[in-house]
């Protein structure tokens, strides 16, 4: 089809021979979208929007930094002082950073609450895993360029991970770095690195919603729209929801940039990078915590060191993840209408929690034991419990349609329902 | 990545054999710069500066300063060119290849004390004095904990062996510092005639430092309210937009 009629007539020639304008009406303004999507729907577009702040803040932070040992930390502060609102870049792109993670998490356990990696979007899902991975390993490198004393030992302590793996380890972990220990040419990869996978992302994100579009949203009641009745079009009903969500949004965001800028990092990035003195405390920020603390916990286990068990679990519970569609044995979607994953998910919220806490502390006396058992929850709890309640469990009966669940529950009549499709 | 956790540990166990868990809390204090609208004390940010001039500026740099930026603890043009003025800067080299001496100028850095950490610690029995400009970010604590280390000198409980050239204080890592207590009270004559107690250097010299760390910080918070402002105005009017339009919906 066609531009629409009412379009002019510069629009329908380019249309004619480049379809953007179709394409656009397609997918934003036609695109139909179940009508009972709950305020946890919003984090998945503040998430994209997030993605362009970070892109556009740190376009302009490359514009001022300088990539050497010698000169990055000095570079910085540069930016914090003499260039033209560079502390508002900064602190934007800094605590951007952590909110872009407090909003994916969300997202993230918005999808396991609502059993969005099922049939049909186990790409999709898997798609979100890839995004998050490479996320990971964007906010790592991003934080080791002010070369402050958290960001070289977080350097160090990263990379030597991979020493753990047995045999070529060593040679590894040198041919990273670019050196015999961490040193300008890491500092320059990671920023060639850090310019790079953001651009990755957007490709990555770009298939995450082509993967979307082909069955649409989920939705709170996890069943399958069964026609026009259960939707209503993206726009304009979701573009002003998620504006709105986007103002609440950009308040918190703003409350951090302007008032809190420091309270999520850590001083002693503000000393910097010595090579010859160790902080007193490593810890990494706090979307890493959780991470910090399986890779920690984890004892000698048989025949494999404690350092090369910890790395496996640490990227273990990453992608145990994309597993996760097959895992969870239980054809109902939603949380809501199954009696014991509804509270057993509140476990693992819980459970990461407590792994959170456990990594901002040093593995001393019951640390360990509750690091230890949090983390083994971890593991239950996707390859053990996700299999064996989806068997047992009975679920409720679900709605029979979208429609009629929202209806039934407003106590609207259902003519109202199916009026809507004329707006 | 374990091992060289444990190496920190071990170096830090044997830099502070007093038990790095025992300092008391610092105090809480009241800052100029405090909540959402403190802004920096410009007399108190100004008498710091002097203290720091004439107390600290012995072993401390702070290169990240220059005289120029001393405007915005509210020095005027001709109090900043002759603050310059009074330091000798490195400059050069000149026509003939040689380095030479001239009288600062405002957009010179901080004169350092030191031409290098060798220089430093040389002259320093082997302590060498961290630059002063990120401090206050750069400590748990911040202006509160400098305000209290200045302060903290005691002399060692009984029992506790110190390690030569170093001075026992209540709120350093260790109770070991290498810095002897530099403010007494009276180590400098304030321009604005306040009674210099070690108190009021204290608070001073961590007001002034505290600016150092974030000259941008006034300009911060006043950017965050306009903006804040706009964005619950927006938000207000967003949210009156999606009431209207999902009125069909629900």
């Amino acid at each position: 089809m066609a531009a629409a009629p009412q379009q002019s007539k510069i629009v329908r020639w380019i249309d004619h021979r480049l379809p953007i304008f179709t394409f656009m009406r397609h997918e934003l303004n036609e695109y139909p979208t179940p009508r009972n999507l709950s305020y946890w729907w919003n984090f998945g577009s503040l998430s994209g929007i997030m993605l362009v702040i970070m892109i556009l803040t740190g376009i302009f932070l490359a514009m001022q930094y300088t990539p050497h040992v010698d000169y990055a930390f000095d570079s910085v502060e540069r930016i914090m002082r003499d260039v033209n609102f560079g502390w508002l870049l900064r602190y934007m792109h800094m605590n951007g950073a952590s909110l872009f993670f407090v909003v994916v998490y969300i997202h993230l356990f918005r999808g396991l609450y609502y059993g969005s990696y099922k049939e049909p979007r186990e790409l999709l899902w898997m798609l979100g895993v890839v995004i998050l991975l490479l996320m990971m390993a964007t906010a790592f490198m991003g934080y080791v360029l002010p070369w402050g004393q958290m960001s070289f030992w977080a350097a160090k302590v990263i990379t030597n991970l991979f020493s753990a793996i047995p045999v070529v380890g060593d040679g590894i972990v040198k041919w990273m770095w670019g050196g015999f220990t961490v040193g300008n040419p890491t500092l320059n990869r990671f920023y060639s690195l850090h310019y790079l996978l953001p651009f990755l992302i957007v490709g990555v994100v770009a298939l995450h919603l082509i993967a979307l579009h082909q069955h649409g949203s989920n939705n709170p009641l996890g069943i399958d729209r069964k026609g026009p009745q259960d939707s209503i079009p993206f726009h304009p009903y979701y573009t002003v929801k998620d504006m709105f969500g986007l103002g609440v949004f950009l308040i918190v965001y703003a409350v951090f940039v302007f008032y809190l800028p420091d309270a999520l990092g850590d001083p002693v990035n503000y000393v910097p990078a010595n090579p010859l003195q160790t902080p007193l405390e490593i810890v990494p920020e706090w979307y890493f915590l959780p991470y910090y603390a399986i890779l920690r916990s984890v004892p000698d286990i048989l025949f494999i060191p404690a350092k090369l068990a910890g790395v496996l679990c640490l990227f273990g519970a990453i992608i145990v993840l994309f597993f996760l569609p097959w895992l969870d044995t239980s054809r109902v979607r939603s949380a809501r209408f199954r009696p014991v994953y509804k509270w057993v998910f509140w476990l693992l919220v819980i459970d990461v929690v407590v792994l959170g806490y456990c990594g901002a502390h040093r593995p001393e006396g019951w640390f360990i034991v509750a690091g230890r058992l949090a983390t083994l929850y971890y593991f239950l709890h996707f390859i053990v419990l996700f299999p064996v309640i989806g068997w047992l469990e009975r679920p409720l009966p679900l709605p029979t349609s979208i429609s009629a669940a929202v209806t039934k529950k407003s106590s609207a009549p259902v003519a109202a329902a199916s009026s809507m499709e004329k707006h | 990545m374990r091992a060289a956790i444990l190496a920190g540990f071990a170096l830090l166990a044997l830099a502070a054999p007093a038990g790095a868990q025992d300092q008391p809390p610092v105090p809480r204090q009241s800052w100029s710069f405090d909540g959402p609208f403190g802004t920096y004390d410009r007399a108190a940010a100004q008498r710091g500066f002097q203290v720091y001039d004439v107390v600290c500026a012995h072993c401390h740099s702070m290169k990240l300063l220059h005289y120029r930026d001393l405007a915005g603890i509210g020095y005027n043009d001709d109090e900043i060119k002759a603050i310059a003025a009074s330091k000798q800067v490195t400059d050069g080299p000149n026509d003939q290849g040689e380095m030479f001496q001239r009288p600062g100028r405002p957009f010179d850095a901080f004169v350092a004390p030191f031409a290098n950490e060798q220089a430093a610690r040389a002259a320093l029995s082997g302590a060498l004095p961290p630059d002063l400009s990120l401090i206050v970010k750069a400590r748990e604590g911040g202006a509160d904990y400098v305000d209290a280390l200045l302060q903290g000198y005691k002399s060692p409980p009984p029992g506790m062996k110190m390690v030569e050239n170093m001075q026992y204080n209540e709120y350093f890592l260790g109770h070991q510092i290498a810095m002897p207590a530099p403010l007494a009270g009276s180590d400098v004559q304030y321009a604005d005639g306040t009674k210099p107690t070690l108190t009021q250097e204290a608070h001073d010299v961590a007001t002034f430092l505290a600016w150092a760390s974030e000259p941008t910080m006034e300009e911060r918070k006043y950017t965050g309210a306009k903006v804040l402002i706009f964005l619950v105005v927006m938000t207000g009017v967003l949210y009156g937009a999606k009431r209207q339009i999902w009125a069909d919906v629900h």
